[in-house]
């Protein structure tokens, strides 16, 4: 069947998939006073419409910031005031200033589930389309098997179409980032980039990498020609993007401070609720923040987020290829979801999409970490009472991933790139024994996969012990946070044991 | 033949995929339909059995035939471990988060009969030798037009019925027919009409076949039937497979001498002519016809605008639809209408049978001369056609454009099922899907023997697409939504009903000229 069809149809069936998921329920769905997310996004529309762009970042009568105040960057600001007028056009109730707070209708629902909708539809689809069609290796049915899972990787589905965010414009942008750098168009990546970055500062996670193919690139070119001239456009059209998306915020230097209070709020302490992280893990045996102040946890985390970026950034300034970038950009957002300030539990989402790029590479230990990307998130899709489309996404995935990539057929030591191994092992005493490291990752999937069924049902059906009421959530995360540990060692191993010889320029 | 074996990797997978998509859609909008269920539960729940057809605290009386009482009372002793307050008769709309689960769970798990059902169809389709690529396959294309199949989704799923269930049974005892197991085929048959009465209108097909293929055991070498060759026994043995699930079905009641009040309530003939949504059928353009010659009468001056019946055509408001010049149409004209438009499709059957194809070919005929003719038909009837075409038109190219045609605009007619904002955007995405599919795969199965579809059938589905963004895009937009609402519904199964006619027609033609291939039966 032609490409185009295949193509077509692999779009349609993940918009019918994230509409599906839409009629489900979203965040803070009828919970006053403070409701959820849904409530966030609605009441930045409102503010922003109302206010003049001077009040949107500071607490005044009208803009109470302990209510939803906006804590993104300037773009996200923008995005709710071009939706917001919308909104205005088909029912000036839902931006109405004050007036609107905690406003909710079917009609509503339908409309900011819309938006999603069309910012995916805009950024993130195309993005993930042309990645398939041009960046990846094999036939076209191998291409459009890639798509339609990345297309499907519930973890973005639940969080956007359920729970309720613009995660697919923020990760579309750093897409079309990763586009341009693959297809050579350096240039207009890093414009994507830096909009991203000024969506959602979160971005940053991805920005070393980022950086250092970026600037590798230009060393490699020569930093005394070519090269420098490439280095001053990159950095010129990065500058140019952040001046005009700050633009209003620069006149006065106390805005410009401002803003960058409420998108980095350091006051906000090491972590909040359960994540999969070392921190939130290692506080089960230890009350790290009872132990260190609060400038200590922050120097701390830093250091150890520095520590563990380090390498693999290293690595990518010496070999700019477009295969160490990819690696890179999971080593990176990984180590940072797993040891920096301040992560949230759908951070996640940050090191999931670099894995979809993989998922067509190596496929078994991407499906594995997706998978448990998403588990990891269970506890909150619970509280938005998603479990329906939790259980549907995440078995379609499952079994959809594994069978058109053919996962479990694919994972030879060579092919999970671990060839280093056989090698170190040959100068290791004969009486060690030598693992059988495929056969080995073929059974840890598999456990994985039922432990993650059995935790699930168990977080549904069973209620926990009376003197451990977060029991289930702190199994889920310790256990997600093994896995996310694991997948950051192994990437690490992939990444710099990869010999000079063999990278693959794609 | 050897399908079986080799669908066993993506068959499953098939099967599994849009058993997920349907669980995707339980929290969406559903019809009375879900009510009627509901009170069906309640009812076969918590009430003697004399009381089943006598029930009428609700407005939605039990009108299935027995069989389907107890499937229902089947799934209410399921019901009880998911919320009891739903098997209560009063409780009238009642539909927490847990029945709406159940109901829904019920639809998708009473599917697996279908799934079954789609397994043993696609292991009848004749393959060609020589390993293709799977999208190639015919017995792959024909599980993805069946499995996805674009009406069962949105009636069963979102709408809610159980046409897959029931369906299920039919394409079964189909494949059984196909397989040559007669007496299952039978078997199965005769319970599907015992779970829903409308299987009636395919009968004929049955009767007429199984008398000529299985009743007389050999045909002459020219093909016709050898008298002689009549096998008492197996005439027999059919009658009594019949009898006994009908008896089974109906024993207890016709004992309790309640056979005329079950069979009142599931024939009433007091509806109207057309259902709420206007099937699109012969009687749609009937309709219409009166209404442009009234006006026109009226413009003309022959007519006086006094004398003409007051019912306007409010989208199913008015159950009795008065036609104002053409005489109007009775119960029983219809049926004799759909009789006769049966009749030329049956006799080929008995003349020259055409093995198990042409027994198909006569009960997608059956099933689309009575969707065409008969009182009161429901647009969700055209699934009756449309599924068993659809297991033709992957062996043939003929069958093929006549299933694009007919699958098109009889899917496109169950639109209006769904009018609400929220699953707006479901229907037309599942439509896409389904159609863009249906198109490449037919087209790729017969790319050797040129186009499936002439320019002006190709042209015709597209004015679809027009029509679609005419009636749910420009008029909710311009005055007439006011004051002329109906339009929308009358221009779609207008629209429809010449597709729907020109497959009718299309169809029949091909029956009756088809050649014989099939070599006569010798025993």
């Amino acid at each position: 069947m032609e490409t185009c069809t295949l193509v077509s149809m692999s779009i349609l069936l993940s918009v019918l998939v994230r509409w599906g998921v839409s009629l489900n329920s979203y965040s803070g769905a009828g919970k006053p006073p403070m409701f959820g997310d849904y409530e966030a996004q609605r009441h930045w529309q409102e503010v922003t419409y109302n206010l003049p762009i001077q009040e949107w970042y500071f607490n005044t009568t009208e803009n109470d910031l302990n209510y939803w105040g906006l804590d993104y960057p300037p773009l996200t600001a923008f995005h709710s005031l071009l939706c917001a007028h919308v909104a205005k056009l088909i029912n000036p109730e839902w931006v109405e200033l004050l007036g609107s707070r905690g406003y909710e209708s079917p009609a509503h629902k339908l409309f900011m589930r819309a938006t999603v909708l069309a910012a995916d539809l805009l950024v993130y689809i195309p993005a993930v389309v042309l990645y398939c069609c041009y960046l990846t290796n094999g036939s076209t049915n191998k291409k459009v098997g890639t798509l339609l899972c990345i297309l499907l990787y519930p973890g973005l589905i639940l969080i956007d179409y359920g729970h309720f965010q613009y995660n697919g414009l923020s990760l579309g942008l750093a897409l079309w980032g990763v586009l341009g750098l693959g297809l050579g168009w350096d240039t207009l990546g890093s414009l994507a980039f830096s909009l991203a970055l000024n969506y959602k500062q979160m971005e940053l996670y991805h920005a070393l990498p980022f950086f250092c193919y970026l600037l590798g690139k230009c060393a490699r070119q020569g930093l005394t020609g070519r090269g420098l001239f490439s280095l001053v456009k990159i950095a010129v059209t990065v500058l140019v993007t952040f001046a005009l998306c700050w633009l209003p915020f620069l006149s006065d230097p106390e805005q410009a401070l401002q803003v960058l209070r409420r998108i980095f709020p350091v006051a906000r302490g090491l972590f909040e609720d359960k994540v999969a992280n070392a921190w939130c893990s290692l506080n089960v045996m230890i009350k790290i923040r009872s132990i260190l102040s609060s400038d200590s946890q922050f120097y701390l985390s830093f250091v150890v987020t520095l520590l563990a970026i380090a390498p693999s950034s290293l690595k990518l300034l010496k070999t700019p290829t477009f295969w160490q970038f990819k690696l890179a950009l999971v080593n990176s957002s990984l180590a940072f979801f797993l040891f920096s300030y301040q992560v949230h539990e759908k951070s996640i989402l940050l090191p999931a999409l670099p894995v979809c790029l993989l998922l067509n590479d190596l496929p078994l230990v991407a499906i594995l970490f997706l998978q448990v990307s998403t588990f990891s998130m269970l506890p909150l899709l619970l509280k938005d009472s998603l479990l329906m489309p939790y259980a549907v996404t995440s078995l379609a995935f499952l079994v959809f991933s594994t069978h058109l990539l053919s996962a479990l057929e694919r994972c030879t030591e060579a092919q999970l790139r671990l060839d280093g191994y056989r090698k170190l092992t040959a100068w290791l005493p004969a009486c060690l024994p030598r693992l059988d490291l495929a056969r080995i990752i073929r059974w840890k999937f598999y456990i994985s996969v039922v432990m993650m069924v059995c935790l699930s049902v168990a977080s549904v059906v069973l209620l926990p012990p009376v003197g451990l009421p977060d029991l289930f959530p702190v199994l889920v995360s310790a256990f997600s946070f093994l896995h996310f540990l694991g997948t950051f060692v192994y990437f690490n191993i992939v990444q710099l044991s990869m010999p000079q010889g063999k990278q693959k320029t794609k | 033949m050897a399908a079986p074996v080799e669908c066993s990797r993506w068959f499953p997978a098939l099967a599994l995929g849009v058993s997920l998509l349907k669980c995707l859609f339980i929290n969406a909008y559903h019809s009375t339909d879900f009510e009627v269920h509901r009170n069906w539960l309640a009812i076969t729940h918590s009430l003697p059995v004399s009381r089943w057809y006598y029930e009428n605290t609700s407005e939605w009386t039990l009108d299935y035939p027995p069989l389907f009482a107890w499937f229902e009372y089947g799934l209410s002793q399921a019901a009880v471990h998911f919320d009891r307050d739903m098997l209560v008769v009063g409780n009238l709309n009642h539909a927490s988060p847990a029945t709406v689960l159940f109901q829904r769970l019920s639809v998708i798990f009473a599917d697996l009969v279908f799934i079954y059902a789609v397994k043993e169809c696609c292991g009848t389709v004749r393959e060609e030798k020589g390993a293709k690529e799977l999208l190639r396959r015919p017995c792959f294309v024909l599980a993805v037009l069946l499995l996805w199949n674009f009406g069962l989704l949105i009636v069963d799923h979102i709408h809610f019925q159980y046409n897959g269930f029931l369906f299920g049974f039919l394409l079964l005892s189909v494949a059984r027919h196909l397989q040559s197991r007669h007496l299952e085929g039978a078997l199965l048959f005769s319970i599907v009409l015992n779970l829903k009465h409308i299987n009636l209108y395919v009968a004929p097909a049955y009767g007429i076949y199984l008398l000529r293929c299985f009743c007389f055991t050999q045909d002459n070498t020219d093909g016709s039937l050898r008298w002689r060759s009549f096998s008492p026994f197996r005439l027999l043995s059919l009658g009594a497979i019949v009898l006994s699930v009908t008896a089974a079905s109906f024993g207890p009641f016709i004992a309790m001498g309640q056979l005329p009040q079950v069979l009142s309530r599931l024939f009433p003939f007091k509806r109207g002519l057309c259902h709420a949504y206007w099937a699109p059928n012969i009687w749609a353009l009937y309709n219409v016809l009166d209404k442009a010659l009234s006006m026109l009468g009226v413009r003309l001056g022959v007519l006086d605008v006094d004398s003409l019946p007051k019912a306007s055509m409010t989208g199913g408001l008015v159950q009795e639809f008065q036609h104002a010049v053409l005489p109007s149409v009775s119960p029983s004209m219809a049926l004799l209408c759909t009789l006769l438009s049966m009749l030329p499709a049956l006799w080929r059957v008995w003349l020259r049978p055409c093995g198990g194809r042409g027994f198909l070919r006569c009960l997608v005929l059956c099933a689309l001369g009575s969707f065409m003719f008969s009182w009161h038909v429901h647009e969700k009837a055209i699934l009756m056609a449309v599924l068993p075409l659809s297991v033709l038109a992957v062996e043939s190219r003929e069958d093929a454009g006549i299933f694009l045609v007919l699958a098109t605009t009889g899917h496109y007619s169950l639109f209006p099922l769904l009018f609400t904002p929220a699953e707006f955007p479901i229907k037309v995405l599942l439509m896409l899907l389904f159609t863009l599919y249906s198109f490449t795969a037919l087209r790729k199965l017969f790319s050797s023997e040129g186009s499936l579809l002439h320019p002006l059938e190709a042209l015709y589905l597209l004015g679809l697409v027009a029509v679609e963004i005419l009636c749910e895009v420009v008029f909710p937009l311009s005055p007439w939504q006011r004051t002329l609402p109906f339009i929308p519904l009358l221009v779609t199964s207008v629209y429809c009903a010449l597709g729907v006619s020109y497959s009718f027609v299309r169809l029949y033609i091909s029956h009756l000229t088809q050649e014989v291939t099939e070599k006569p039966k010798r025993l």
